[in-house]
This record gives C-alpha cells, structure tokens and sequence, in this order.
C-alpha cells in the first residue's frame, strides 16, 4: 500500500506497510538517517520529527497517520529558527555522544517556532521528553536561550 | 572527512515514488563519518604523496592532517582530546585536522593502562595518550622541518612553524606541510624528541572546539544505526527471559509469515529473526515463538540477594585493607558510629542501543560497530566464527553512549551478531545485530548490587580513630580474562576501589570485600567501584562529622593533611559554593563529597531544597576537579557536568530489580533516568596543575550522589542510606 506525504518540503510517496512506524520509514526506506531510534515507546524523544510543524515522536506514529502531511526531518530543517538552534548548538558545544541531539534539535526547534523568547519553564515543558543520557541538559538549555537572543536580534 | 554515499533507484531500499522520482533517482546524503572504516576512506581518492610517520598520523599533500584515533569517541571527547595532544606537537593548522579511528591493532594501538590490548575504559584515553601522542606529533614536526631546511639550505634552528607552515622568517620563505609532506615521508623517523615546553601550549589547555560537535548538531554524525550496506539484513535476537536459560525448541511459522522475514536461526543466546527491515524483524519476533529451559536459570529475586548480602555483612570478609587494628579502636572507642547502604542493579542503557553490523564469509569477518575493546571483541569475534583474530577487521564508528557497557569481557552483542551471520550461512551477506531498548534494559551486564556495612569509633578528643567497612556484592572480573590481573589474593580491585583507597588519614582502617555470585551477569559501569563506594563513604563520614558535632567540610578538610590534592579540591568546591557563608533558608540544604577515581579528584558541593511534601530538588552543583593538565577545559567541563546528570539520576531513580529472576522494568518509563527539568546549576572549577593529565569521563559521577544525601540531611534531618531514593522523603 502506498502512502503519500511531503517529507523535507518533497512530495513522497512510499510503498510500504501503513503500519510501520514513520521511523522505521524515514531511515530504512526513504534512507534519512538524522532521526534516531531510542525507545520505540514515545520515551525518549531520539526519534523526534516535525509533523506539520509540531514535533511528534516517530518511533510510535505509523505511517499512515502522515498521509497527506508535512513531515520534516533534521535533514530537512531550513527556517531561520532552526538555524539559530543548529548554531547555539555547536556555539555552545552541546553534543557529546550525539545520539539524541537530533531529537533534541528538532523538540527545540519546534518550540523556538512557536514561541521565540522561552522561559526555564517553557523550555522544562518542551525538553523533558527528550532523554540525553551524557546529561547535556544544561547546554541544551542555555543553548536554547542562546538561539532565543540570536532571533530577536 | 565527508564522503558521499550514493543510494540508487534499483536498490530494494529505493522505494521513492511520485513527484519527488527526479530528487529521489539518486538519492544522495552527505554523509559526516568521522570514524570513516578505512575502508571507506580509501574511496576517498588522496592526494599525491602521503606522510605518514607513525601509526597516528597522515598529511596529505593538500595539507590535509589526519589523525588516527585508537580510542573510541563515546561522547567523553576523546577524539577532540587525542587530535589536541598531537596537533599541539605537530603546530597543526586546527583547521585542518581530521579524526579517523583505528583498526584493531592490540601491537600498534593498545592502551598501555590495559597492557597488549586495544580498548577504552576507566578514563585512561588522555592519560595513556599523552606521551605517545605527543612524540608522535613532535617527531613528525621535526621530520618536516628536517625537509624544509634541506629543501632551503637553511638550519633548521633558524626555522618556525605555525599553524601547518614551516617558515623562514630571514628569507621570508614558506612551505606548508602538505608540500613538505612527499619529502618527509622519504627521512628517517628520530629516536627522540624534544617537546614544548607547556608554556608554549597553543592548543592544549584551550577550549578548542570538538571535532565531532556539528556533524552530531545538524544529523549527519554516523552511527552504526545508520550503517548500511548493499543486501544488508536486520536481525533481532529473542533472548531468555531469565538469566542462564536456554532455549528448549521454537516455532518459526508465524514469524516466518512475516513479509520481509528472510530466516529465523537459533544461536546460543536464542533465537534470531532476520529480516529485510528492522520493523519486519521486529514484527517477526514478537511472533516467534520460544520454549525456554530455565533448569539452571537465577530465579531469585533482587530483594532475596539483598537479604542474603545482609546478613553475610556480619561474617568476616576477606581483607581489602587493613592499617592498625580497626576493631580494637572502634571497641575503645568513646562514640560509635554504625550505618548500612543498599545500591541496586543498574543498566547502563545508552542513548544508541547496542547494535553491531557483521560481514563474515569463510575466511573473513568484517564488523561495524561503536566498539570499545577493539582487540578483545576481535579475539572473541575470531573464536565464535572459526576464524583467526587476524582475519576480523572492525570498523569503528561513534557509540551512541555506553557508560562501560560495550567494553565486555565476553563482547555479548559483538558474538551475539557474528553467531547470527554465521548461523545465516556466512556467505557475505552483512546483518545488523538491533537491540531494542527492552532488550539493553533486560540485557544484563548490570553494575552489581551491594550492600555496605560501615562502623566508626571516635575517641574522647573526637577523633576518628577507627574505620571498618564490609563491601558484600558480585565481582565484575570473576571469570573473565582480567580475573588473574585483576583479583588478587580473591579482591576484585573493582570491587573495592573508592573505599580500599580511602583519601582520609585514620590510624584503623579495615576494609573488608565479601564477594557473592549468582546468575545476573554482572559489568563495570560509569565510574565502577567508586559509583557504590563513594556513596558510601561519603555519606558515612558525614554520619560520623554529624556525631563529632562537626560539619562535613571541617572534619573532612582535618583528614586530609596527608592528601594536599584533595584537601585542594575539597577547599575549592567549598569556596566556591560559598559553605561558610550564610546558612540556606529553611527547607534547604547544603552537602559535600570527595572522590578520587582514576586518578583524577573531584568534590562536589549540593544545595536541595526539599519541600513540605518531601520532593527533593537539586538545585546546584558545584564541583572541583584536579585532572592534573587540561587539555581541554570546556570538554572536561562538560564531562563534569554530564557526569552529574548521570550519577544524580541513578540516585534519584535508578534500579533494576528481579522478581522471581525476571527483570521488571522493560524500558525507560520503568528505568527512569535524569530529565532535563530535573538538571540542576552545576557549575565546575578546574584546579590549574603541571601534573600529567588523568581522565575526566567517570570522576565526576562519584560525589554527585553522597552530596545530594548529605544535603538531604542538613535540610531534614534524614539520612538516605538506600539507593534510588526517588527524589522524595515521603512515605
């Protein structure tokens, strides 16, 4: 069955099990690798993609459900915000194993789209489902409002 | 480096239809591998001559310095550590510096802390580099001036480099490496060399920025999760459910039913569904069915062996270490002091889990993986396919974490793939060992459970005259090829280490090791002994300063005479967190630790705060670290502070616990880690020293958890004494 959607801006259609899990179908099949698999259960947040802009763990999210949605991966970030991000996250030096940075860079940068000047506590809201095990938290953090200045400048 | 892999439409891989059919005919991902197999690498066409002087180091004629890394990059820094100490010898233009890793080699690339093995563990990466790294790069300096002042006719004395150009300053002549490279491959290598002088660091001692930081920023950083190779197949392994069982008998049909399930192979540590796509492997073992035999499985449950450990805590261990005569002194003693802790089984559970890629034929296993004990995996690797160790080469890649975990004796999921592409026919095809997260979690290889006994006496003037500490738990080294470097006289130096070794001057000291065995494979884990000892420790003496009628600082900084380096980070860490200042408000508490792990010291001061319904928070570390030179202080620093996250998580929350031999947490939402919000301030201080760097990857784990007890107390009253406590005092 064939399943169609826009994956990083480009009309797709993949021909695969619809209940395969958007994850599994962005790196085995469509052959992006930037999205990282973790947990498989929604939490860990490695495997973190937008989904018509609001990030969304793909490890549990079949693929029919993006049927005639925009799903971006990291690979497919271009917006002035997630560039900020990108930047304050080498400015910073926040990976260090960098296994879930991708998750990371995608839950923050869909956080700095809707909401430009976080507070802590919106950044504890939006973050915490993302698990970094090498504890990178307080860079990904400052990393956040680091970007947050670089946009309103 | 970057290389380009080109998936083509006809792969079976190549499924993209529709209107993106043009973008999507070759689709083709720019692909960061820094831990590029050589064999990659060698796709890469290089330039002209190549220099390469040692084992650690190719210039190419376009100037390129790439830098061959024997240790791999876990997230710790260690290839940012490595390319530093050579690039500083060589003046390298950092610009310009590339990182590869080695192939195992235990000649030319073992780690000299493990003797004639290659592998990375017990933060030794920076210490067992630094000489080694730092000749290879001043020799090959010197090999290029040598080719500079021939091809001038000038002194080399009259010559300088800087940043990857040899110049002339009299005659204003400049040459770089790359153009010098050809020439210096064709001298001799010297037997000495003369290093900088660390007043003329350049690059070492600066925050010189990761090798590896924007390709893990933007995606494109490669894993062994990523590997992917022409006709490879994904497996996943059904394994017991308890620890020491086997597998009675299976039936494939359903799972063979699976479209994309190619073949279902029984290997010894169970059944192995293979399959075109991790989700058809997946789906195939969910509907495979397995008879186990658990005859000579463990099926007691964690709570069992605590009690057990309990009460072998009032038997005699053996001795550990033993000044004076610890009994006597606590027997006379004027007060005595007495407490019991309790750690749990921990996983180690990595961001990445554990996966391996196997090619093997007949006479060749090549593996992919964020390998960790290269040569041992080799020799293990070697022995299940039938092979020499000489016809298996591994690449490898960046580990998605491991905190200890990928470095084992007996290399489980690098046997576990080989036996599986064996058992599939080892014709060549490659096969991706996946584990899930259910399986690292259920997986064994736990940081051993421990029960601890600690008895102090203080004497009429209130001094601690003696100590005694009983250490009952498994031995990670029994049993395995490190048991007869290892264990001596039946210690397990892993066992004890941060309480045999303990920093405080006390006239009796006993510290005794009663070592228990069972069924749950047992492993090292981030900061090993000193990840239960430390606690311990430090948690008790805060006991006994309590009974002194001392604070903890005070009655440890008296202790410490003897230990100028740790009384120094000790002092620090309080400085800065402002100890003697004003006390914290009520409901608020301050507390410190020491430790020293691997040779690097560290002390760590806590502030919580614990509110009216028991919640703990941790709102502040401040942390002291001696790791004798910084090589680079922004990556030590970032080490101590994930170190932190890491070590406070598993006293908030970490434990794997059995049930009847079953382990009952299956992934993250029953394994809870350390989340963001729950990250406290942590702000780190680096001791300024001339002393040869030490490791800095596990250190910071240690204090992290006694410190928080220990303000817990002072803001309470209550003492934690058994781990995880789960963040809160209530009930």
């Amino acid at each position: 069955m064939s399943i169609s959607f826009v994956l990083n801006g480009k009309p797709t259609t993949l021909d695969v099990d619809p209940n395969m899990p958007l994850l599994w179908a962005v790196r085995e099949v469509a052959g992006l690798h930037g999205t990282k698999f973790g947990c498989g259960m929604s939490l860990c947040g490695a495997c973190t993609v937008h989904l018509d802009g609001a990030a969304v763990r793909s490890c549990v999210l079949p693929l029919s459900a993006v049927a005639g949605r925009h799903v971006t991966t990291i690979e497919g970030l271009k917006s002035a915000r997630a560039k900020a991000v990108q930047t304050a996250w080498i400015d910073l030096q926040v990976p260090q194993c960098g296994y879930c940075q991708s998750g990371q860079v995608m839950s923050a940068t869909a956080l700095l789209e809707k909401n430009p000047a976080p507070t802590d506590a919106d950044i504890d809201a939006a973050m915490s489902g993302n698990i970094c095990r090498c504890a990178t938290y307080s860079r990904i953090r400052a990393a956040i409002h680091r970007a947050a200045v670089t946009i309103k400048a | 480096m970057s290389i380009e892999i080109t998936v083509p439409q006809n792969t079976r891989r190549g499924f993209l239809k529709g209107a993106g059919a043009a973008a999507a005919a070759a689709l083709t991902i720019g692909f960061e591998w820094a831990a590029t197999p050589r064999r990659a690498m060698a796709a890469a066409p290089v330039a002209g001559a190549v220099f390469a002087p040692n084992a650690f180091l190719r210039i190419g004629t376009d100037d390129s310095v790439t830098i061959i890394a024997k240790h791999v990059e876990m997230g710790q820094g260690a290839y940012t550590g490595i390319a530093t100490v050579l690039a500083e010898e060589l003046d390298a233009d950092w610009s310009r510096v590339r990182v590869e890793s080695a192939p195992a080699d235990a000649k030319r690339y073992n780690n000299f802390l493990f003797g004639t093995m290659q592998g990375t563990g017990g933060s030794s990466a920076m210490a067992n580099s630094w000489t080694q790294l730092r000749e290879a790069g001043g020799k090959a300096r010197a090999m290029l001036l040598t080719s500079a002042g021939a091809r001038w006719g000038v002194p080399v004395a009259e010559l300088t480099v800087e940043k990857g150009v040899v110049h002339h300053p009299a005659s204003r002549r400049r040459a770089t490496f790359g153009s010098l490279a050809g020439a210096a491959a064709k001298l001799p290598v010297p037997d000495a060399v003369t290093l900088k002088n660390p007043k003329d660091f350049r690059l070492i001692g600066t925050r010189v920025p990761r090798v590896d930081v924007p390709a893990k920023s933007n995606g494109t950083a490669g894993f062994t999760l990523d590997v992917e190779l022409p006709g490879m197949l994904v497996a996943l392994l059904k394994r017991p459910p308890l620890f020491g069982a086997t597998v009675k008998s299976f039936d494939a049909t359903a799972a063979g039913a699976i479209p994309g399930v190619v073949k279902v192979v029984q290997v010894p540590r169970g059944v192995a569904v293979i399959a075109r796509s991790f989700w058809a492997a997946k789906q195939g073992r969910d509907a495979l069915v397995v008879e186990w035999d658990d005859v000579n499985a463990e099926k007691r449950s964690s709570a069992t062996l605590m009690e057990e450990y309990r009460q072998l805590a009032d038997k005699p261990g053996l001795p550990a270490r033993k000044d004076g005569d610890a009994a006597s002194a606590i027997a006379a003693a004027s007060r005595k002091v007495s407490a019991s802790f309790e750690f749990p089984y921990l996983a180690h559970a990595p961001m990445e889990p554990l996966d391996a890629v196997v090619k093997l034929t007949r006479d060749s296993c090549e593996i992919w993986a964020g390998d960790q004990f290269q040569t041992m995996d080799q020799m293990n690797a070697a022995k299940t396919a039938g092979l020499e160790p000489a016809q298996v080469s591994i690449n490898t890649l960046y580990a998605g974490g491991s905190f200890g975990r990928r470095a084992n004796m007996g290399s489980d999921y690098i046997v576990e793939a080989v036996s599986i592409a064996k058992a599939y026919g080892a014709d060549g095809t490659p096969i991706k060992l996946q584990w899930t997260r259910e399986d690292d979690i259920h997986g064994g290889l736990y940081r051993p459970l421990y029960f601890h006994k600690l008895e102090a006496g203080l004497d009429a003037q209130g001094r601690l005259s003696g100590w005694r500490h009983v250490i009952v738990g498994q031995s990670i080294m029994a049993d395995t090829a490190f048991a007869p470097v290892m264990i001596k006289d039946g210690i397990d130096g892993t066992s004890v280490e941060g309480a045999a070794n303990l920093p405080y001057a006390i006239p009796n000291i006993d510290v005794e090791l009663s070592t228990t065995r069972n069924g749950v494979p047992v492993l090292w884990w981030r900061v090993v002994g000193s990840s239960h000892n430390a606690f311990a420790v430090e948690a008790f003496i805060d006991e006994v300063a309590q009974a002194a009628g001392e604070d903890g600082f005070t009655f440890r900084r008296k202790l410490l005479d003897k230990h100028p380096r740790m009384k120094a980070v000790l002092e620090l860490a309080a400085e800065k967190a402002g100890w003697s200042g004003a006390p914290l408000p009520k409901g608020r508490g301050r507390g410190i630790a020491v430790a020293e792990a691997f040779n690097t010291l560290v002390a760590q001061v806590a502030e919580v705060t614990v509110g009216a319904d028991g919640k703990v928070t941790v709102d502040r570390v401040v942390c002291a670290v001696d790791c004798g030179i910084a090589i680079n202080p922004d990556v030590i620093t970032a080490q101590m502070e994930g170190g932190i996250g890491f070590g406070l998580g598993a006293a908030l929350y970490g434990a794997i616990t059995l049930k009847d031999g079953r382990v009952e947490q299956d992934n993250f939402n029953g394994y809870r880690v350390l989340r963001l919000n729950e990250m406290p301030k942590v702000e780190v201080h680096i001791v300024p020293s001339t002393e040869p760097p030490t490791g800095v990857g596990e250190p910071g784990v240690a204090p992290v958890g006694p410190a928080v007890a220990n303000a817990v107390f002072a803001a309470t009253g209550k003492r934690v004494r058994v781990l995880p406590f789960g963040g809160s005092l209530a009930g």
